[in-house]
């Protein structure tokens, strides 16, 4: 990827924790997405980074809106616009995963219901790590947290299905290991109307307890491990997989990070077991939605009312 | 034009006047005809703006103070446990300065559920840092929404109007519905700050530091108190156009009064007939009726107020654990008054029931009559409402 700063819209000078993945997946959204954009950041390190009154890193006109709202906040300023014959600004809402898989999930499902016009990229650090790492449901299985110190007894939700399920135009995981990949994605979702989902998984230096110059392999490790594969889905309907994973143990993308330290080989295991029928279930869906769905592209089509 | 209409069918009237872009709300009663009426306009394109079907009143209220950030007028209407749920984005949507108007319907707050008036939903916001109207009829209710927008948008500050359940919102009475070129006329689409120009981008709701934080309050509070004179001027600029203006309080027969009786909203109607009765006996009673309850007309109330020897204050509302809140409000806004007017507070109406002329002559001559004013409410029951003070 070209790295010309004078062409990004996040710039130099934010606030997050050094080696965060966030930043990194804002600064490639913000690059494709370009200077007719406006965006909404809720509560998140999403919002810390954006900056502190007076001061920002965001090249656009911005937001901070409340954490539970990212949704119809962007859908309220995107219908605003269009009845004052602005078309042709993108609304953008970046919230983390607490902010979408849980406090904001009614929301969310609101404005996906009625196709509002807006992308929204959940920037998925798997927890609640403003507030200094508590679980959410987004955390994996025996995961530590501030919140579960004995490990995570629950399964990360699966966001991916929920989103499908409101046959929304456009629904796709991304990683920031992938920058091509997810660049394309979001040029994509760019030429789309109605709501577009990005599933950004953004390793979190702190939270994860992994080294600061970590994230960038975490996060190519979580996709080639098939723990989070990349593929999008068209109108909820018709999967493609993206990117032919390595298939390499989850143990080697597990043992990077200080939040696993504590996992037994059973538990490892279970992880491991938990990934193959993961994959396996979303290779086999690929395959069916293919035959069923060939047209679908992305079109909007609604299967019930509009 | 001249239409026999309830309440919430004459807000609903006032909005499409008003000519809103974007409209979001939910359903709940008694406030679901304000969005059926609004939704069949909407279907037919009489409405003219966006209708958003939210999902809940939270996100009617995210999606309404989001696009009034882009300087687009917008409307909401709600009620009771709705209004609680937003209660959230209420302090969002004042604190960013927005201009969005909402229609509040008051009804009883659960546990236990009910479906009637009672004040204490809208009284419970306001800390929020909105204005709050409280209309006595169909045809003020009209009118106060018109003005609101008015208010809203030269103030940067968001504004509620109050109907009551059932007595306003689904009770029918001949309502002036103006003419939509004299609305425009009167009311010219709004000059608010757009805040998301792409040519000069900003970051709006950074997080900010305690004195900043301070700072911003401060500015907030001059305009609440900059509030009074506009909804002020606004009403009387809408009396010169429409006819009718309904001030900030009202006072009837107040001047020389023994006893003043203070009332919001539709407990007000019928308190006038009840004190003409009276007067008509020789009683020398007047009544205040306050519509305006933030800012709070501290003058305007002392003005008619500060002079009385007694006064009244008959409610449908209350604040557990003290009193009717209006009372409170009232007795802290005369601390001041030279005279120190005896105050009384009476509880009648809570929960819907009914509050008839018997019932505020009971008030009146208890009043007028009482030796001891006591620091609790008194709750005006049933026996009174039947028989009136002399039965
Ligand atoms: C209604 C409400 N509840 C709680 C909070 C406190 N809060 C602010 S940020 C945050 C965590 C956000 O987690 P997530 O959405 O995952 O974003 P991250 O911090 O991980 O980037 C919480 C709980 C809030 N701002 N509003
Ligand atoms: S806490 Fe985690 S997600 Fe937040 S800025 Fe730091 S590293 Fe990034
Ligand atoms: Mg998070």
């Amino acid at each position: 990827m070209r790295s010309d700063i004078s062409q990004d819209v996040l710039r130099a000078g934010h606030a997050a924790c050094p080696g965060c993945a966030y930043p990194m997946g804002m600064r490639m959204v913000l690059k494709t997405l370009g200077l007719r954009t406006v965006v909404v950041v809720v509560p998140s390190c999403a919002a810390i980074i954006a900056g502190p009154f007076p001061n920002t890193s965001l090249g656009v006109p911005s937001f901070h809106s409340a954490f539970e709202i990212a949704a119809p906040t962007a859908a309220g300023i995107s219908a605003a616009l269009k009845r004052q014959g602005v078309d042709d600004v993108t609304v953008l809402a970046f919230a983390g995963d607490g902010g979408t898989f849980d406090i904001g999930l009614q929301a969310l499902s609101g404005a996906a219901d009625r196709n509002e016009d807006f992308i929204y990229v959940c920037l998925d650090n798997e927890g609640y790590m403003n507030t200094g790492v508590q679980v959410s449901s987004s955390t994996p299985q025996y995961s530590w947290t501030g919140t579960t110190p004995s490990g995570n007894t629950r399964h990360k939700k699966q966001i991916m299905e929920i989103m499908a399920a409101h046959r929304i135009p456009y629904a796709a995981t991304a990683s920031i290991a992938f920058p091509e990949d997810l660049m394309a994605k979001v040029e994509k979702a760019k030429g789309m109307r109605g709501t577009r989902f990005i599933h950004l998984l953004a390793p979190c230096v702190t939270g994860w307890k992994i080294a600061p110059d970590e994230a960038p392999l975490v996060s190519r490790l979580s996709v080639e491990s098939n723990v989070f594969p990349l593929y999008e889905i068209f109108d909820g309907l018709r999967y493609e997989i993206n990117h032919q994973p390595k298939r390499i143990p989850v143990e080697r993308y597990l043992v990077l990070q200080g939040r696993f330290s504590h996992i037994s080989a059973e538990q490892t295991e279970a992880i491991q077991t938990e990934t193959d029928r993961a994959w396996a279930e979303l290779c086999s869906r690929e395959m069916r939605s293919r035959q069923l769905y060939e047209g679908s592209k992305g079109t909007a089509a609604r299967v019930s009312g509009d | 034009m001249r239409k026999f209409i309830t309440g919430n069918h004459a807000v609903a009237e006032a909005v499409k006047l008003c000519r809103p872009d974007v409209v979001a709300a939910y359903p709940i009663t008694p406030q679901t005809p304000i969005y059926e009426q609004l939704s069949d306009w909407d279907s037919t394109g009489e409405l003219g703006g966006t209708m958003v079907k939210v999902e809940s009143e939270h996100s009617a209220m995210a999606t309404c103070l989001s696009a009034s950030l882009t300087g687009v007028r917008t409307f909401t209407a709600t009620s009771s446990q709705g209004l609680a749920f937003m209660h959230e984005m209420l302090h969002f949507a004042a604190g960013a300065r927005t201009a969005v108007v909402m229609a509040v319907v008051n009804r009883s707050l659960a546990a236990p559920y009910g479906f009637w008036s009672d004040q204490t939903d809208s009284l419970s916001q306001r800390d929020t840092g909105w204005l709050q109207l409280y209309c006595e009829n169909n045809q003020e209710s009209l009118d106060t929404t018109i003005q609101a927008f008015k208010i809203a948008e030269e103030l940067m500050l968001p504004v509620m109007v109050m109907l009551e359940a059932n007595f306003i919102s689904h009770f029918m009475e001949p309502t002036e519905v103006p003419e939509p070129a004299q609305v425009d006329e009167w009311l010219q689409p709004p000059k608010l700050p757009r805040r998301f120009d792409l040519a000069n981008p900003g970051f709006s709701n950074g997080v900010v530091t305690a004195k900043q934080y301070r700072d911003f309050r401060r500015l907030s509070s001059d305009a609440m108190e900059h509030a009074l004179s506009v909804v002020e001027r606004v009403d009387k600029d809408f009396g010169r156009t429409f006819g009718r203006s309904y001030g900030l309080v009202e006072a009837v027969d107040c001047e020389g009064a023994e006893l003043i009786l203070v009332t919001t909203a539709t407990i007000t109607s019928t308190a006038r007939v009840a004190l003409a009765n009276l007067r008509s006996r020789g009683m020398k009673v007047g009544l205040c009726k306050l519509r305006l309850f933030r800012p709070f007309p501290v003058a305007a109330l002392r003005s008619v107020l500060d002079n009385a020897p007694r006064v009244a204050v008959l409610e449908r509302n209350i604040s557990l654990g003290r009193e009717g809140i209006f009372c409170s409000e009232i007795k802290a806004a005369l601390v001041n008054s030279p005279g120190h007017p005896k105050i009384q507070g009476y509880l009648a109406g809570i929960g819907g029931t009914d509050v008839n002329q018997h019932s505020i002559e009971w008030v009146l001559q208890d009043a007028f009559s009482r030796e001891v004013f006591m620091d609790q409410p008194i709750w005006v029951d049933d026996a009174a409402a039947e028989g009136g003070y002399n039965a």
